[in-house]
């Protein structure tokens, strides 16, 4: 039985991995696996690429920035399995959630309205002369950063203008929060509700709300690893869709919680833990705030890769060019998870892409092996993105951004 | 040795770091800095314009850090030491070690190579100091608990000193664990049994 070391972060998204080691999913596929614990996304990055790890659960814009000539390293990386959509929040200090609510009713976690908010108490602020506000994220290359820009851009406020980045890895988030170091952060589960829990913090808003149904962390792998391994990579898969359907059952939440609050693992209580699992993070329940399975949620869809393209290039961190273009959707590799899951019975998309944003309700799509259920999906500020309009969808960003740069405040 | 090498080692172990920082010296630089904490660093790392930056992988801020090369309007984006083919068994020797170390400018790759050869040993040999004095320590530890558990069974079933010993050595044998396992089995039930 093959053995491979898999590198994590305590995450709820990493729940897929470690069911898949602790329920036997793994064992049945006839591979062993050693989970470890690792405690910054750069070592994560450093540890597949030099081969100390054979897979990682990792953030889905870094193996992305990585191909693109971003990373210190130049070691190409793949992404065959997506370990989910969602599972991220955006928690501020009590101090700025309470300025925030004179503006607006931000218990709700209605995106724009806890952005508009947000936006007042920015221009408040500057009117008073107090330092800009100071937000974290856990990696420059991560859902969460483009995320958090994504909102703060569409709601008028200037993510490189109008507060301050920092990184702050995840588990010290609330800390952090709690010193004053920072007046707010986006990061996945369970670390936003460790701040609500502790009284440090208030969850504004979600990245469900923000883009429904999105993509958030995969498996990695180094691509030449992907290619002597076919065979140990195609088991691996097996195990991982075995145990995102077993994690995605709600009759197996408190098991999963349980296992997940071991000191090896997350190492936080089964309660908060569940806070994530059943979407009840904040007031109003989001019944589709972290999927591990549903709408396809384990397809590496190369527009999710290329929406994280256009926010790497909208940002400024890469030129747009056609030989990006390429080595971004590359990335991403959905023929890998094919050639692994269509023998099992598993339903497969017919299409590698699709326009982000389309689908106002559940839809069923015609897909090898039956259909799947797709959407809702999309954009709290309504524009879609479809990758072959890739070009026209950066002018449009480009524009909108213009127009708030310029506007005075 | 290029002793005009500006040197950056960041390691929250302070032993560590002065061993480093000490043989760093030894083999001739001058420049070398030794701080503990990446956070508040940018200024800092923009004054001293380092060539090689050094970091233990224990840090947690490595991302900070990296962010920091992003965001820095002077230091040129830094590459991992070890990038070519030929070096993946070095980068991996050093990542082995737990450090990690960024040159900011690529074209002195050949000159930083002996800094981080440097630091990668300092690192194995600290881990392997470090590893024997826990086991020292692990030893001596079990050694009481022996002696302890050996003096509870030879007051309860007056024994003697071997034969206590054989005791505990032959129940060992027979649960297939250690005589230290045994030991601290028999002390914490005779804390249960014998608390008035």
């Amino acid at each position: 039985m093959k053995r491979l070391r898999i590198g994590f972060l305590p995450l709820l998204d990493a729940s897929i991995l470690i069911a898949a080691h602790e329920r036997g999913f793994a064992e049945a596929n006839d591979i062993a696996l050693k989970l470890v614990r690792e405690i910054s996304w750069a070592n994560v990055r450093d540890r597949i690429s030099v081969g100390q790890f054979d897979a990682a659960h990792i953030l889905a814009p870094l193996p992305i920035a990585q191909n693109l000539g971003l990373s210190p390293l130049n070691v190409p990386l793949i992404v065959p399995f997506a370990l989910g959509l969602g599972g991220n929040a955006i928690t501020m200090s009590l101090a700025v959630a309470g300025e925030m609510s004179r503006h607006a009713d931000v218990a709700r976690g209605d995106p724009r309205a806890a952005g508009s908010a947000l936006h007042g108490v920015i221009k408040a602020r500057r009117v008073s002369g107090a330092a800009p506000l100071t937000l974290a994220v856990v990696h420059d290359y991560s859902g969460h950063a483009y995320e958090l820009r994504y909102w703060l851009a569409a709601n008028g406020v200037m993510p490189n203008r109008d507060v301050a980045l920092t990184i702050v890895p995840p588990t010290m988030m609330s800390d952090a929060l709690a010193s004053g170091a920072i007046d707010g952060y986006c990061v996945g589960e369970p670390w936003n509700s460790e701040a609500v829990s502790q009284g440090h913090g208030v969850i504004v808003t979600t990245k469900a709300s923000i883009w429904r149904s999105s993509p958030e962390k995969v498996l990695g792998v180094r691509k030449t690893w992907a290619e002597q391994n076919a065979e140990t990579l195609a088991k691996l898969l097996g195990a991982l869709h075995q145990s995102a359907v077993w994690c995605s059952s709600p009759a197996h939440r408190d098991e999963l919680a349980s296992i997940l609050a071991r000191p090896e693992y997350l190492g936080i209580g089964e309660d908060i833990i569940l806070r994530g699992l059943s979407g009840t993070v904040m007031t109003k329940p989001q019944d589709d705030f972290l999927l591990f399975t549903e709408r396809a949620a384990n397809f590496p869809w190369q527009s999710h890769a290329l929406w994280f393209y256009s926010q790497i290039v909208r940002w400024k961190q890469a030129a747009h060019t056609e030989a990006h273009v390429r080595a971004a959707a590359a990335t991403y590799r959905p023929d890998l998870y094919r050639q692994a899951l269509g023998p099992l019975g598993v339903a497969l998309p017919g299409a590698s892409s699709k326009v982000e944003g389309a689908l106002a309700g559940t839809t069923y799509m015609p897909a090898s092996g039956g259909s799947i259920a797709l959407g809702p999906d999309g954009f709290f500020d309504g524009i879609s993105f479809d990758p072959a309009e890739l070009s026209g969808y950066l002018a449009l960003l480009a524009k909108n951004d213009a127009l708030h740069n310029d506007r005075a405040e | 040795v290029d002793a005009r090498l500006s040197i950056l080692i960041i390691d929250g172990n302070r032993d560590r770091a002065g061993l480093i920082e000490t043989s760093l010296r030894e083999a001739g630089h001058t420049r070398v800095t030794v701080v503990e904490e990446v956070r508040g660093l940018l200024k800092r790392i923009e004054d001293l314009a380092p060539d090689v930056i050094v970091i233990d992988l224990g840090n947690a801020d490595r991302d900070l850090l990296e962010h920091m090369f992003l965001i820095s309007r002077t230091v040129r984006r830094p590459i991992a030491m070890f990038v070519d083919k030929s070096d993946e068994q070095a980068m991996y020797q050093a990542v082995e070690a737990g450090v990690s170390a960024y040159v900011v400018d690529g074209l002195k790759k050949d000159r930083v190579k002996s800094v981080l050869d440097l630091a990668v040993i300092r690192f194995k040999a600290f881990e392997k100091l470090r590893t024997e004095r826990d086991d020292a320590t692990q030893a001596l530890a079990e050694r009481k608990e022996i002696d302890r558990a050996k003096g509870i069974v030879m007051k309860m079933r007056n024994f003697g000193e071997d034969e206590a010993y054989r005791l505990l050595r032959q129940t060992a044998m027979n649960q297939k664990k250690t005589i230290a396992e045994i030991a601290r089995a028999i002390i914490a039930s005779s804390d249960i049994m014998l608390e008035p």
